[in-house]
């Protein structure tokens, strides 16, 4: 099966030429038209055919929003539960393509109580459509949408300003809106920002130019989709990272480790370390089942065989010797959490980053986000859909980078070992390595009553983090201070001892609700 | 993953997700129901293990209605390739005289294609189910995880879904809980047959164009392969050049009017389609919303 003999087999298609594949999420509620959009995509790209369209005709009838005119809405909105809602529950993925290129398009609902389902859809996305309804401008949910796309990293966005026939086709109601995003969303690290006006319901600019819009000289939608350049992953100046997903030892000869490439290149004879264990070798051979190879990159499944009989096991990352990721046990992580139970500092659960699991605690709660203003606010706990900043303390070492470093080993899920739950996503902020080298910071936090917008500033959650050990080696201090005072001032040790002790223990059960009593006041906003 | 093509993408992912699996279910196994999807399920599971042969059994659940050029497929496959096939028939199902023509299409998948999966299943204590089934496909399953959580009675809760962010995928399950684990869910029609080009995996000979009998019943063609199907008056064998975009149940299956006779007319003919592959499948409308009842109840 070597790539020589496949050639002669592949050539005839050169009508389907090789063509890129590019992950979207579009963002936006039910009111935006986000379905409606889609739909008409989908429709537009030939992608609907003639027996989805019989069927959706009839049901377009049956559920539909518009009378007996066709609802593109109903195409995507999968469920029989949505259908009858109208409203988007779960993310749904579609797939089109056009003679360029391949989409899979994560659709995710736009209701602030499936901000999970959301950040779900935009955590394997290139690039995420923002919809604004032409009418409402940029609405809180605009920003929480673009402060999630932003979190998981997402730096190209289309911001699609739906309705203009409702507007008008103005071009100032399209330009303040463009205008007012760009400035809401100054902060989030974009690196691209492509406005269009569209009508869904109606088709201009999704696939082809509007000509009631003469006043717009930019692509249509989905000629901007085809032609922006896909974002290159982490780079591969780091070195190659190997997540070992499963040891293969089929017989006594053979010993391999199973997995993805990660991020880089690695090299057949290239010398090896093993997070975390520490072990040397060198790469034996690659090994695939189209044959062995002298390299292999990011993005291939492959087997390596190392020259030494060292201890490797699934959770491993193989890497270059030389390489500059360290194994953690602690990491500071942005996380959003995802269930009803709240997430509270000292909870126990399990972690799993690249194919490592391990038991891991909620150490720190250094703040909240809040996801309208981006501003920050002291938090003992996430409810479900709120995103936190967290030191989260494992029970063994485990290969971690920075999620802006690595999009793999920078990538987390918690699990509830109860419910078995997945709890909450986030992506690692800062490892104790990254803490010392320069500021990783990639997301925004302001201060609690800044202005609505602040630009970035570096690791500005660094001045009110307080690790967990010190904050109790702190309490304890005060609290024996505090007794030292007592007993010199009435000279009576049981008295001082007991106020040392009571300090030590109350501080800490106050504090949160404090805090809590702080989140009540600002959280309203 | 810059520098891989849209296939290398796709097949390095379900490598993945076989892996994930391997490694964390006791007994796994792949439900082999011999179509191009199977075959292309069949074929990355191979290269997921290489070079240790393939870690689960193979299971079909058979009907007792595939075309006879399906079973004798399977049947070679297998032994070319070396893997352990299981095959179960719902005997329960074949007693009480379930079949497609006097039960009912909705029925009979129940009876002999949801009822004896999951008799399999239970009978091998199987934990996580392999499957082919497409995002692509059809609605319902356009919401599906990778990794589908299924209740000790293979109930599916399509409210109760774990999130799947980037490929972090949570294998953890309770006892008696099962998963259907889906590798090629990110795959289109397209993508299945590009890559059984690519890969040179053969595929059932029904996929191609050939003069077969047929009979013309409820709008499809029926290809009649074997004397149990009783014609019904006024209808009449006749021999069309035909060939079937998907595969399952003989009586059930539309077979489409076509020249595509190799490969490259296949993808031809397929890009060129108006209608989806599963226009020809019976099971898919029985009403708005049916695929999503079936899936609740435990077809796959």
């Amino acid at each position: 099966m070597s790539a020589a003999l496949k050639l002669p087999l592949s050539a005839p298609l050169a009508d389907a030429p090789e063509t890129t594949l590019l992950h979207l999420v579009t963002c936006g509620s039910v009111d935006d038209g986000k379905s409606t959009l889609l739909g008409r995509l989908l429709f537009d790209s030939n992608a609907v055919l003639d027996d989805q369209l019989t069927a959706l005709d009839r049901d377009s009838k049956r559920f539909g929003t518009l009378g007996e005119a066709r609802d593109y809405s109903l195409l995507v909105d999968g469920l029989s539960a949505e259908r009858e809602q109208g409203i988007t529950i779960d993310i749904a993925y579609r797939y089109f393509s056009t003679p360029r290129r391949s989409f899979i398009l994560a659709d995710a609902p736009g209701h602030e109580q499936y901000t999970r389902n959301m950040a779900t859809g935009a955590s394997r996305a290139d690039l995420a459509i923002i919809l604004i309804d032409a009418r409402k401008g940029v609405l809180p949910q605009t920003r929480r949408h673009s402060y999630i796309v932003g979190m998981l990293g997402v730096r190209n966005v289309v911001l699609a300003v739906n309705k203009m026939d409702l507007v008008g086709f103005a071009k100032d109601t399209y330009e303040r809106i463009v205008a007012d995003y760009r400035a809401a969303v100054a902060s989030l690290g974009f690196t691209s920002i492509s406005a269009i006006p569209i009508c869904a319901r109606e088709g201009d600019n999704v696939v082809t130019r509007s000509t009631r819009m003469p006043w717009y000289e930019g692509p249509a939608l989905l000629e901007h989709l085809e032609t922006v350049p896909a974002e290159p992953e982490s780079d591969t100046a780091a070195g190659f990272r190997f997540p070992v997903q499963l040891v293969s030892r089929p017989n006594l000869d053979f010993r391999g480790y199973a997995g993805t490439i990660s991020s880089g290149v690695v090299y057949a004879h290239q010398p090896v370390i093993v997070l975390p264990g520490g072990g040397r070798s060198r790469i034996a051979s690659i090994v695939t089942a189209d044959g062995e190879l002298a390299s292999a990159s990011s993005g291939q499944a492959v087997t390596l065989t190392l020259t030494d009989e060292i201890d490797v096991s699934r959770g491993d990352v193989i890497v270059p010797a030389d390489t500059a990721l360290t194994a953690a046990s602690e990491i500071t992580a942005r996380v959003l959490w995802m269930v009803e139970q709240p997430l509270t500092i000292g909870q126990n659960l399990l972690i799993k980053i690249g194919a490592a699991t391990a038991n891991v605690r909620v150490a720190s709660l250094y703040h909240a986000i809040d996801i309208h203003s981006f501003a920050t606010r002291p938090a003992s706990s996430l409810a479900m859909n709120e995103i936190g900043v967290a030191e989260l303390v494992f029970d063994k070492k485990l290969a971690a980078a920075t999620y802006a470093a690595d999009r793999e080993l920078g990538a987390l899920v918690l699990i509830d070992r109860m419910t078995n739950q997945t709890v909450a996503l986030g992506v690692v902020e800062a490892t104790p390595a990254s803490a010392a080298d320069a500021p990783t910071e990639t997301m925004p936090a302001v201060a609690v009553e800044g202005p609505a917008v602040a630009p970035v500033t570096g690791r500005n959650h660094a001045t009110d983090r307080i690790p967990f050990w010190a904050s109790i080696s702190g309490r304890v201090l005060s609290g024996a201070t505090l007794a030292v005072l007592v007993a010199g001032v009435s000279g009576d040790l049981m008295l001082a001892a007991g106020v040392g002790i009571a300090d030590m223990v109350l501080c800490p059960v106050l504090t949160p609700l404090i805090a809590s009593a702080w989140t009540v006041r600002t959280g309203g906003d | 993953m810059t520098g891989l093509t849209r296939l290398q993408r796709l097949e390095a992912e379900s490598i993945y997700i076989f892996r994930e699996v391997a490694a964390t279910a006791e007994y796994p196994v792949l439900l082999y129901s011999i179509g191009k999807d199977s075959g292309v399920l069949l074929h990355l599971a191979m290269k997921a293990f290489y070079p240790a042969p393939l870690p689960f059994p193979l299971l079909h659940v058979d009907t007792t209605w595939k075309f006879r050029a399906m079973i004798e497929f399977r049947d070679r496959r297998a032994k070319e390739l070396g893997v352990h096939l299981i095959v179960h028939v719902n005997e329960d199902g074949l007693r009480a005289g379930v079949n497609p023509f006097t039960s009912g299409s909705r029925l009979h998948t129940d009876v002999m294609k949801t009822e004896g999966l999951k008799q399999a299943l239970d009978k091998y204590k199987f934990d996580a189910a392999f499957g082919g089934a497409r995002r692509d496909e059809e609605k319902s399953r356009a919401k599906e995880r990778v990794f589908s959580l299924r209740s000790a009675e293979h109930r599916w809760d399509p409210k109760n879904q774990r999130p799947e962010p980037w490929h972090l995928y949570n294998t953890r399950k309770r006892p008696g809980e099962s998963f259907r684990v889906f590798p090629l869910s990110n795959w289109t029609e397209a993508d299945v047959w590009d890559y059984v080009a690519q890969e040179n995996i053969p595929v059932v000979p029904l996929y191609f164009a050939a003069p077969r009998p047929v009979v013309e019943r409820d709008r499809m063609l029926i290809m009649r392969d074997d004397d149990r199907m009783m014609l019904r008056r006024g209808e009449a064998i006749e021999t069309k050049t035909i060939r079937f975009r998907t595969l399952g149940c003989y009586p059930l299956t539309g077979a489409v009017e076509s020249d595509a006779a190799t490969l490259p007319d296949i993808i031809a003919e397929m890009r060129g389609s108006r209608t989806s592959e599963r226009e020809g499948r019976a099971i898919d409308h029985d009403g708005t919303g049916s695929m999503e009842q079936k899936k609740q109840e435990g077809y796959f």
